[in-house]
């Protein structure tokens, strides 16, 4: 079997995230922050090894900013929900994911202005089209920092200085590159960065997370959700003071004791070496594809710009039908259709059909590059 | 009269306290995680203890890491604050 859906999930993960997940379940298990005893201080140490482990990747200084979730997707209904107001206008790309897309619909209908600046038939953004797009009452921008349907990179230190000259938050979704590519948040100008911990991190499901930038006033930004955090229990009201402002009801702390091995994993091999890696399997990729009679590949068509997400289409054969045939002939797992993006499917003319994806991550290897390509010529050649 | 031994520092949160914990060992400041001491609050969280020595180099250490931190006390006497929205109950 092959497994080329990372770009949804990684598969498989190091074995060191479940042993971690095993042992916190067989050895710790307490509720964190909700007593003095030692399981429960156990419990503490796991969920701050998982925030230091964050904080270390992006370069964030201070540990208690990277606020906890279930996902990427709540992330950023947390900054988006909880910073636009009716008459706040924000500025986005045609290459979001739905949820981006999707809270900013939702905003927009409560009386937030949306802008999408078009990208290029390649998912190319042009930032100065970014800037050209601000006015009066822009308060943020909002990009993801690769496609999660073509893979294609995205300006994001440029759009980030853009955003500081223009004196406006700046949210990246960085749901495709967070341990694949590197990211300084600081250094790129990024104020509120949205992260998922189940796939280039490695980590389980239902792990992921807001990192709160300096600039960004905690006061402004309203929680999705109050309840329990296990500190200043003698009160009603919600406390103002970061990560607990976010972070209520017991979380999945399994689930970040996972997250945090992941992270070290990463760490560990290297995050410019697993791109180096990424970057030989999906050049190789590309090109295998390009040479394929009938095979149309979309994107920039440079690894080194993009992640290791290529998306395709056989001539004369449905997406869906080539992945089903891929699967049952093959072995060889990917995702097909719209991917969640409608947008993006637009923006490089394959809505509503949708493409083949194939989302290659640090497990895979050339030789699974090479059967794949072989498995596509074979059903091209059979599609003509 | 023989005075306490030890300081206890509060902390908003649990997460606080691990994160206190860090910073302090780090700045070479030995201290210990305990549940909060019933005299002082009726807290059911966790806060630091530090020796009465190390009281000055703790603020310190916390300080330039921007810790958040509550209040210090030596147990038995009046708490003192750092002025931030400190609670005794």
């Amino acid at each position: 079997m092959i497994y080329f859906d990372n770009a949804a999930t990684t598969w498989p993960k190091p074995p060191e995230v479940s042993a971690a997940m095993v042992r916190f379940m067989e050895e710790v298990g307490g509720n964190p922050g909700r007593a003095g005893h030692r399981l429960a201080v156990g419990a503490g140490r796991a969920v701050y090894a998982a925030r230091q482990a964050i904080a270390n990747l992006f370069h964030v200084g201070d540990p208690m900013r990277v606020v906890f979730g279930a996902n990427v997707t709540e992330a950023l209904n947390l900054a988006l929900h909880g910073l636009l107001r009716p008459g706040d206008h924000v500025v986005t790309s045609s290459m979001e994911h739905n949820s981006v897309m999707r809270p900013l619909r939702a905003l927009e209908a409560q009386g937030v202005e949306v802008t999408v600046v078009a990208c290029s038939p390649e998912g190319m953004l042009d930032p100065t089209q970014v800037e050209a797009a601000i006015r009066e009452r822009t308060t943020m921008i909002v990009l993801n920092h690769a496609s999660n349907v073509v893979g294609t990179l995205l300006p994001v230190a440029e759009v980030g200085r853009i955003a500081r000259r223009h004196g406006l938050l700046f949210l990246v979704d960085a749901a495709q590159t967070a341990g694949a590519f590197p990211l300084d948040m600081e250094g790129a100008g990024i104020d509120l960065l949205a992260f998922t911990g189940h796939k280039s991190l490695y980590g389980p499901m239902g792990t992921g997370g807001l990192v709160i930038g300096r600039r960004v006033d905690a006061a402004r930004l309203r929680p999705l959700k109050q309840g329990g955090t296990g500190s200043r229990s003698e009160l009603e009201e919600q406390p103002a003071f970061l990560p607990d402002l976010y972070e209520s009801g017991t979380p999945n702390v399994v689930g970040l004791a996972g997250l945090a091995a992941g992270v070290g994993w990463v760490q560990r091999r290297g995050v410019e070496a697993i791109r180096d890696h990424e970057v030989l399997l999906t050049r190789r990729l590309i090109d295998g594809l390009l040479a394929i009679r009938g095979v149309r590949v979309y994107g920039g068509l440079v690894a080194e710009r993009q992640t290791a997400t290529v998306s395709f289409c056989i001539e004369g054969m449905a997406p869906d039908e080539v992945g089903l045939r891929l699967d049952e002939e093959y072995g060889i797992l990917c995702r097909v259709g719209l991917h969640c993006s409608p947008a993006a499917h637009r923006t490089i003319g394959t809505f509503p059909v949708g493409t083949v994806r194939f989302g290659l991550a640090a497990m895979n290897t050339i030789d699974e590059v090479d059967a794949a390509l072989a498995a596509v010529e074979r059903l091209a050649g059979g599609a003509h | 009269m023989s005075g306490p031994s030890y300081i206890v520092i509060l902390m908003p949160s649990t997460s606080h306290a691990i994160h206190a914990e860090a910073v302090l060992k780090a700045a070479g400041i030995p201290c210990k995680m305990i549940p909060v001491p019933r005299q002082i609050s009726s807290d059911c969280g966790v806060c630091i203890r530090v020796a009465r020595e190390h009281r000055e180099p703790a603020r310190a250490a916390l300080d330039a890491a921007a810790v958040a931190w509550e209040g210090m006390h030596e147990v038995g006497d009046a708490p003192s604050t750092n002025g931030s929205d400190h609670i005794v109950l």
